[in-house]
Formats: C-alpha cells, sequence, structure tokens
C-alpha cells in the first residue's frame, strides 16, 4: 500500500542511493521507469495471451460467418449466418448434441458423487494416509490418450477383459462399441477413471476448511455421523461443490479426446453414437475441412458452457439465500 | 489442455490468518475433522485403489505379452516376456523415440517459459501498483473459464499464416499462456511476500528487478515447483492441439498414441507399449513429487 510513498521518497534521500552529483534528472528518469516497469513485468505475458489467447477467443465469432477452407484458410468469403443454418439442419449436429449432454450426466454425476464419498472416507485419520491420496490421483497423471487406449482394450467386444469378467457372472456379452448405451457408458467411464480422485482431493480440501467446532456442537446435540455429514459437511462444502459442477459441465462441453480414441474414429462411433461436440467440431474442421462452421460449432458450445455455468450458478445463490433465510 | 483455478477457497475467504504460505501444510488435517476410519474405510478405499492402479497393472500385463496372448479366452493376468520386444517394435513403427523427444522440448520449454512468465505477472500483480492492474487482473481470470479450445479454428488461421504447422513452437508458444498460473503465483505471493520486505530493499536502493530476483524468486520458488510440475504434466498429457498443429511427421507423443491406435499398428500388445512409453515419464514425475502435487491440487486445483 504505501509502496508508492516509498518509491518517490527513495531517490529524494541521498543515503545510498545513485551517486553523481546531479541527481536530479537521473531521479526523475527513475521516477519514470518505476511508473513504467511494472508493465515489463506483465508484457511477457500479456503479449502471448493477446496474441495466442484472448485474440482466438474473440475472432471465433468472426470466423463463424464465413466460408473459410482449411486449405486455404487465408481466403474468407462472406455468408452471414449460413454456417449455422447448416448446422442446425445436420442431423449429426443434433446427435453430437444430445451425446454430449448424456455423456455428461453419465460421467459428471457418478464422478462427483463418488468422489464426495471418497473425500468423507479420506478425511479420517487413516493409516499411510498421504499414500492413499497420491495414489488416488494417479489417474489424473495420464493423458486422454493413454487411457482411452487401455479402455478400449478392456472393453474390447470379443477378447476385452470387462467382458471376460461380464461372462464369469453369467452374462452375455456387451458391444461396447455399436451399441448407444453402451459406447457412451464405456466413454464416460474413461473420464469418471481419470477424474474422480482429482474431484475427490477437491473436496477433501474444502472440508478441511469446515470449522471443527460445528462438528462437536452437532455432536453434542446428538446428531449421528450420517447427519452430521448432511447438515455441516454438505453446507459447509457448498462452494466447493459448485466449483467442481462448473468445472465438470466445462470439461464435459468440450470432450473430444475419449471418443475419438475410443475406436479411432472420427465421426464417434458407426452411427456417431458417441461423437461429442468436440468431436464433431474437430470432425468439421479437420476432416471436412469447414474451418468456418467449425468455428460455428465452437461458438455454439461457448453459448452452451455460458448457460450451464449460468444457470449453475443461479440455482447455487437461490439455495444459498433459502438456506440463509431459513 | 485447460488449466482453470478454484475460487479462493473457504480457508482464504474465511481468514487468512490460519491460511499460512500454500506448501506444506494441506497434508497434516488442518482444521477437519480428524476421526478414526474404521475397516469399512480402509475395505472401500482399498477397492477405490485397485481400480485406479488396476489400468496401470493392465498396460503393463498387455505390453509384455505377444498379440496372440491378448486374443485367448481366459486372459492372462500376469506380464509376459516380450516388453523388449514390443517397446523395439513401437520404436520402429511409430518412431516413438523422435516423439518422446519432441514431448520433451516442448513440455520442459512450456514448464520454463510459463513459469517465467507467470511468476513475473503474479508479482507485478501482486506487489507492484500500476494503472489498470485491476482491470487487467479481472480479464486475464475471466478467461480461465472459457476453455482454450473454443479458439482453436483462429489459432489454427494464426499459425497457418506464420507457416508454423508441424514446427513444435506452433505447440510451445501457445503453450505459455496460463491464466491461470499469473493467478496462482499472484496469490502466492500475495501470501508469501511481505511488503516489508520489498519496502526495506527499496530504502537500501535496490532497482524493482533487482527485488525480483534476489527477493521474489527465492521466496516464490516453492509455488514456482508446484507450478512447473502442474504445468508439465498439462503439457506432456495435452492431446486436443498437438494433434490439430501437428502431424505424423513432427508428433508428440500423444500425437503418435492417436497414430498407433487408429489401427496405424494392429497389435494391441505393441499398442499398450507404446502407452506405456508415453506415459513412464509422466509417472516418473508423479512419483517423485506426488506429495507436492497433491498438495498443489488441493491449494489451487489445476484441470488439464
Amino acid at each position: 500500500m504505501s509502496l508508492t510513498a516509498t518509491a518517490k521518497a527513495g531517490p529524494r534521500s541521498p543515503a545510498g542511493t545513485g551517486p553523481g552529483p546531479d541527481d536530479g534528472r537521473a531521479a526523475a528518469l527513475r521516477r519514470t521507469w518505476r511508473k513504467a516497469s511494472p508493465y515489463a513485468y506483465i508484457a511477457p505475458f500479456f503479449t502471448l495471451f493477446l496474441a495466442f489467447g484472448l485474440f482466438p477467443l474473440l475472432y471465433t465469432a468472426f470466423v463463424s460467418l464465413y466460408r473459410v477452407e482449411l486449405q486455404t484458410s487465408g481466403e474468407m468469403e462472406w455468408r452471414g449466418i449460413a454456417n449455422y443454418t447448416a448446422l442446425f439442419t445436420d442431423e449429426y449436429f443434433w446427435t453430437s448434441l444430445r451425446n454430449t449432454f448424456t455423456i455428461g450426466v453419465l460421467s459428471t454425476v457418478p464422478q462427483l458423487a463418488m468422489a464426495l464419498g471418497l473425500a468423507h472416507l479420506l478425511n479420517y485419520k487413516l493409516r499411510g494416509r498421504t499414500f492413499i491420496r497420491t495414489a488416488i490421483l494417479l489417474p489424473y497423471a495420464t493423458s486422454v490418450a493413454a487411457a482411452t487406449l487401455v479402455f478400449a482394450q478392456l472393453f474390447g467386444k470379443d477378447f476385452g477383459l470387462i467382458n471376460y469378467v461380464i461372462g464369469l457372472v453369467g452374462f452375455d456379452p456387451v458391444d461396447w462399441q455399436t451399441g448407444t448405451v453402451a459406447s457412451q457408458i464405456a466413454v464416460s467411464s474413461i473420464v469418471i477413471w481419470r477424474w474422480t480422485g482429482y474431484n475427490a482431493l477437491i473436496y477433501l480440501a474444502g472440508m478441511q476448511s469446515i470449522p471443527h467446532e460445528l462438528y462437536e456442537a452437532a455432536e453434542m446435540d446428538g446428531a449421528s455421523r450420517w447427519r452430521q455429514f448432511v447438515h455441516v459437511t454438505l453446507p459447509g462444502l457448498r462452494p466447493t461443490i459448485v466449483f467442481t459442477v462448473i468445472i465438470s459441465t466445462i470439461g464435459a462441453t468440450q470432450l473430444f479426446g475419449e471418443p475419438l480414441l475410443f475406436e479411432g474414429s472420427i465421426s464417434g462411433g458407426i452411427s456417431h453414437q458417441y461423437q461429442t461436440l468436440g468431436l464433431y467440431m474437430y470432425e468439421q474442421g479437420w476432416g471436412f475441412f469447414h474451418l468456418g462452421r467449425a468455428a460455428a460449432i465452437a461458438w455454439v458450445m461457448f453459448v452452451l458452457i455460458v448457460v450451464l455455468v449460468g444457470a449453475n450458478a443461479l440455482i447455487a445463490r437461490r439455495r444459498a439465500r433459502k438456506e440463509a433465510g431459513r | 489442455m485447460t488449466a482453470l483455478a478454484a475460487p479462493p477457497t473457504a480457508p482464504e475467504k474465511g481468514g487468512p490468518s490460519q491460511n499460512p504460505p500454500p506448501g506444506r501444510r494441506i497434508g497434516r488435517g488442518g482444521a477437519g475433522r480428524t476421526m478414526k476410519g474404521g475397516w469399512l474405510s480402509y475395505l472401500i478405499l482399498g477397492f477405490a485403489l485397485l481400480i485406479s492402479a488396476f489400468p496401470f497393472y493392465w498396460t503393463i500385463v498387455a505390453a509384455s505379452r505377444s498379440n496372440a496372448d491378448m486374443a485367448k479366452v481366459p486372459p492372462s493376468l500376469l506380464p509376459g516376456p516380450n516388453l523388449i520386444k514390443n517397446f523395439e517394435q513401437v520404436l520402429e513403427e511409430a518412431d516413438i523415440g523422435k516423439a518422446l523427444l519432441n514431448s520433451l522440448i516442448v513440455s520442459g520449454s512450456i514448464t520454463v517459459g510459463t513459469v517465467l512468465c507467470c511468476t513475473l505477472a503474479g508479482f507485478a500483480f501482486a506487489k507492484l501498483k500500476f494503472k489498470g492492474r485491476g482491470a487487467l487482473l479481472t480479464l486475464t481470470v475471466g478467461t480461465m473459464m472459457i476453455p482454450p479450445q473454443l479458439g482453436v479454428i483462429p489459432l489454427f488461421m494464426l499459425i497457418a499464416e506464420l507457416q508454423w504447422v508441424n514446427q513444435l513452437q506452433a505447440v510451445i508458444l501457445p503453450g505459455l499462456v496460463s491464466a491461470f498460473g499469473v493467478f496462482f503465483m499472484r496469490q502466492y505471493l500475495v501470501q508469501s511476500l511481505p511488503d516489508e520486505l520489498i519496502e526495506a530493499a527499496r530504502v537500501d536502493g535496490a532497482s524493482t528487478a533487482r527485488i525480483f530476483w534476489s527477493i521474489v524468486v527465492p521466496i516464490a520458488r516453492p509455488g514456482m515447483a508446484v507450478l512447473g510440475m502442474l504445468t508439465f504434466m498439462t503439457a506432456w498429457n495435452d492431446f486436443f492441439w498437438p494433434i490439430i498443429a501437428l502431424s505424423s511427421q513432427e508428433p508428440t507423443v500423444q500425437v503418435a498414441l492417436r497414430q498407433l491406435g487408429g489401427g496405424y499398428v494392429n497389435d494391441q500388445s505393441v499398442i499398450m507399449a507404446g502407452t506405456l512409453l508415453g506415459t513412464l515419464p509422466v509417472l516418473l514425475v508423479f512419483g517423485l513429487l506426488g506429495r507436492q502435487i497433491v498438495g498443489g491440487i488441493m491449494q489451487g486445483a489445476v484441470k488439464g
């Protein structure tokens, strides 16, 4: 706070500062530099941020109104909203929108529920808890590509381990590749596997910030462990839960690597049964070379994210207010 | 792929006094409840660990067997003798060696560059006063919620314009942009760098640059380390942008894995051997620094 004061006072106090008789000009120069120098510190980041972060994000909306082909990306031809109307009449757009939604729900809901349960257990005094926490985060360290290849193998129809186990229990093998629901469950399971531990740690961090006294008070009132969980832990964790819901929603909206690599097909299965919006965008842009159309999809995804995040925030705020009003 | 930060979690809002400089504290059950877990907790957690670890084990099993073994009906659950042979085949068929080197160059440069850029900017946002500071910080933090994937088409057009397609800088330079990193370093320095220290140095006549190198950087080092590890993991595992900007001639490991899985090679054990090779480096990092990574995630949450 008093930094500027010191900065101005600094050069004026002769003790220790620059030698030289014509102190006036040097001091003025230094003062100017001191005012300007903060910009030098943020310059490297902001130069890159503007060029490779912010500009592309904004320019996407612009590109989506043009016809741009991959091979001749320098030439742009005005199309107005034609990219969007083409999109909305393409049945595969609607398929991928629906798939994004179902896979999103199938992956996010169990993932967060399990993470919550695991975090609760991890919050107990346990032997080797550092080890457990680290091990549970291990899937997060793998790449989408690696995880998906392994799971595709496990989910193989004829020789996959999962079908083998299912067979041992006495059921028929499931066709994890061509069945719509089955393939969506398979793709979701990769997401769940990779992210559950990560979310559990986020929840754990949130739980550790809940004041101890609340639990003691609840215990004195005779609340069971379950009731403590429902009435102390969950409300205390609300901001964290909202955060993970939002992050997972954003993640689910742009799901891409898992459906691409599950079978290696760019269309998300024979009948597009697990093609997501992210993959559909890739197919349009880098499969069919329609960059303008792909930009329109990106913009649709952006609107979708804004709407979903907004809805989440709204629900969270309303619930919090209801709670406070009680 | 995406780097996002948690909103400052409850302890920061509640009382900064009980929130020491991030780094060590979290592993030791700070404020939370510390009841002892029963056998059921161990059982469930054990099961969860089994599920998180099994795919790794399975990769090793599959990578060390032959393709014929993989098609046997009671599948073999123990590692076989073919690991080296499969590794050799991956190196031959998909040039994983080059891909590993490229990934190392890309992730290494991104890590060094990001940590440096973000520490500089984080320091300015935390401790220096300048016009537009609040607005610029809001802008930076605000974009954290927008997945970079949505800007990928203009980014590609830009790269194409610069004729960088298929060159590593096409992946490195956009990788240096980390709004999360700036936010993370700012938070770190706000908490762990006392204003008095800077003021004292100023009175002694130190320039801002001098202050940065001899005071800020030493204090920021633990935060830089956490950011570096997270950045390295994210960069190593990034998939979306590299497969757009690079191709089979100049792949990163993830791009090479895609070729393996996309019918380029049909041998399941070879695919798994490639997967293992692509995962090993990051597992190594994780094995060495797992604790710090867990701490970093619990403080600030990154998603990649």
